[in-house]
């Protein structure tokens, strides 16, 4: 079967998200004023796992099913 | 440009992801379909990204970003006009040919339907031109690297001189792109450019957001810019009202028919991805999948280029200015002044005022905005926009040379895995070439501003040929090869034979003899290509005429007339062509006059 794509994107995007929230935590909350928001890594991390991971849950669900119909015959 | 660990790293991982696809796509490739069309097993969507993506190279992202700091949001035209409207067509009308009479390439349709002597003229003329493109896009980013000054710390720390930052840039891009190509052939291409396109879209939206709210949004731009700046068809009525300098004619004709289409409908590089797809109607999905992301990236490329006029300028700003010896204290804008390498001076204008650096629009925006983090992912997203770039043209390349020229005229008859293997060797020539054409380009920047020029000679009448071609059947082999050359050459005598305003006779024209003036350069090439694309038509017709009609059971199809209409399928009436067609051309209407 051909990889899908979506595995390479979602794991990439997934670990540029973790790379970029851990970031944002360690260093830069500790030198931002109070109020001043959490910064660009932590919220853009954020928004760069949940896509990454919405992309490995599509691939895998698109591979559960096709081994699920798989035994029908096609 | 200081980048730290952290950068390094988002860099790196993309490496590896982008070697890795390779590796994993590599038990795949048993037959040279596998490797020069992907298979034909490619869903629509991947394609349609894929689609856009392959054109969104190097010059692209820094180009538009520049454009956009220079003309404003009438660079726009370039997506609405000049390229969703042939896209829709490409999709709608011209792919059941492509894809139906199951060519490998744009160059053997052009066989299937005329002859020998036109396929030769196109296959031979396309592979040199992806060559050099792809060298082209090499020399960019290295020399974007070089003066951004990416690599001085780690080469400092390696005891090296930082002026090897021109020879690693284009051995390490040219080493990555030629192993994930070789391992995985186009659908390694396709993919990457997939992940491209996500990369461009998560390193560039947040710049688009930051930016914007720091000029007090869209209405912040406009004030602070002026109307010059963010409309896009006031002013079009005369060159002199507006900043392209060209008027709504020229920019209908040259941009938003002959050369836009001449891209999108005819150019293998993009056809290719559509020719990957699973079915004919992803085949025809593909392109019109690919509009509606293409409409809406002017928000992304050129966006940035005019926030970077509109936001104050910085202390950094002053300081590299005063370096420059400039000494204007200019209250907008964070481009850098161009600096003349001889003298290590700004470059002047001829009123001598200090001129921009517009192609370093983007990565002032990169610098200004992104804290370390953002900027290793911002990096990452122009890197991945430079190679999958080169990888395009290569791909492209190896078809064409490895079918349209080896298997052809130099060894018909071989076993396809000898013509897989060939495309491997193909490839590892096509990397060698654009490296050389790199190095051209660094060393005599004048032989690359007249290739350019006279790929621009070759290109302009090239949808004539094939719009005849597809939708009247009396066209004849000998009609297309003689238009072709006479719109080439009819290009190459126009351009002789005008010159913008305020240019000296040489390579921007006249060199024939100044006859007409035009008022800039861009209007000349527009009209170089509608003159090209003119004579072209006429001729073929002429030359048609004039010759033995083609066999009517031979073009079965390939021609409109000829080919029984597909019926639907029981698709959803929004996955039809005509229906995906038309939704994207009225979302583009509705942005022209959004943005008027």
């Amino acid at each position: 079967m051909q990889l899908d794509v979506r595995f390479p994107i979602g794991a990439l995007f997934s670990v540029y998200g973790l790379i970029l929230i851990l970031w944002g935590i360690l260093r830069d909350l500790p030198q931002r004023q109070a109020g001043g928001g959490p910064g660009i890594n932590l919220e853009w991390g954020t928004a760069l796992l949940a896509f990454g991971l919405l992309m490995l849950f599509l691939a895998r669900r698109r591979q559960s099913r096709e081994t699920g119909r798989e035994p029908s015959g096609k | 440009m200081n980048l730290t660990a952290i950068d390094w790293l988002l860099i790196a991982i993309y490496f590896v992801f982008v070697l890795g696809i390779g590796v994993a796509l590599k038990r795949q490739m048993k037959t040279s379909t596998d490797y020069f069309l992907a298979g034909r097993s490619i869903p629509a969507w991947i394609c349609g990204l894929a689609f856009i993506s392959a054109n969104l190279g190097a010059q692209e992202v820094i180009g538009m970003g520049a454009s956009g700091a220079k003309y404003g949001i009438a660079t726009s035209h370039f997506y609405w006009i000049g390229a969703i409207p042939a896209m829709v067509f490409v999709g709608v009308f011209m792919m059941p040919f492509y894809y139906g009479s199951r060519a490998r390439s744009v160059p053997e349709y052009l066989r299937l339907r005329f002859d020998e002597k036109t396929r030769a003229l196109n296959a031979i003329s396309f592979a040199i031109m992806t060559v050099f493109s792809s060298g082209i896009s090499m020399y960019a980013m290295a020399k974007l690297i070089q003066t951004l000054h990416i690599l001085d710390v780690p080469l400092r720390q390696a005891g090296l001189d930082v002026s090897w930052t021109f020879h690693i840039a284009i051995v390490a891009s040219g080493l990555v792109v030629l192993v994930y190509i070789l391992l995985g052939g186009l659908t390694s291409a396709i993919y990457n450019e997939v992940l491209q396109f996500f990369l461009i879209v998560a390193g560039f939206l947040p710049l688009v957001w930051m930016g914007l709210r720091s000029v007090g949004g869209w209405n912040g731009l406009k004030a602070s810019l002026g109307p010059g700046y963010t409309h896009a068809w006031i002013g079009m009525g005369s060159p002199q009202t507006n900043r392209l300098g060209v008027e709504w004619t020229g920019l209908c004709l040259g941009l938003g028919f002959v050369l836009s289409f001449g891209y999108w409908c005819t150019d293998f590089l993009v056809v290719q991805r559509a020719m990957a797809a699973d079915s004919m109607e992803s085949a025809r999905r593909t392109p019109l999948i690919a509009a509606f992301p293409k409409m809406l990236f002017p928000a992304l490329v050129i966006l940035p280029g005019l926030v970077a006029m509109a936001v104050p300028a910085t202390l950094a700003t002053h300081a590299a200015d005063a370096r420059l010896g400039v000494n204007m204290q200019r209250e907008r804008g964070i481009i850098p002044f161009k600096v003349d390498p001889a003298s290590n001076r700004p470059q002047v204008d001829s009123h001598g005022n200090p001129v921009l650096d517009y192609d370093l629009a983007v990565p002032s925006m990169l610098l200004r905005f992104y804290p370390t983090g953002m900027l290793g992912l911002g990096i990452t997203a122009l890197l991945a926009s430079f190679m999958s770039g080169m990888a395009g043209n290569v791909t492209a390349f190896n078809t064409v040379c490895t079918y349209d020229i080896y298997q052809s005229y130099i060894r018909p008859k071989a076993s396809d895995r000898h013509y897989l293997a060939v495309g491997r060797a193909v490839t590892v020539a096509g990397i060698a070439l654009s490296i050389i054409a790199a190095y051209a380009a660094s060393q005599f920047n004048n032989i690359m501003d007249v290739l350019q020029l006279v790929f621009a000679f070759v290109n302009a009448p090239l949808f004539a040929t094939f719009l005849l071609g597809m939708f009247w059947k009396r066209t004849t082999g000998h009609g297309a090869f003689a238009g072709l050359l006479g719109g080439t050459a009819a290009a190459a005598v126009h351009q002789g034979l005008t010159l913008p305003n305020g240019a000296v006779p040489g390579i921007k024209g006249g060199w024939l003899g100044v006859l007409h003036l035009y008022p800039s350069e861009m209007a000349q090439n527009f009209w170089t290509a509608i003159f090209a694309w003119t004579t072209c038509f006429v001729l073929t017709i002429l030359v048609s005429l004039l010759t033995k009609a083609p066999d009517e059971k031979g073009l079965v199809g390939l021609v409109y007339s000829m080919t029984p209409r597909q019926k639907a399928t029981d698709e959803h009436w929004y996955q039809r062509p005509a229906y995906l067609g038309l939704i994207a051309l009225a979302a583009t209407l509705a942005l022209n006059l959004m943005f008027r």
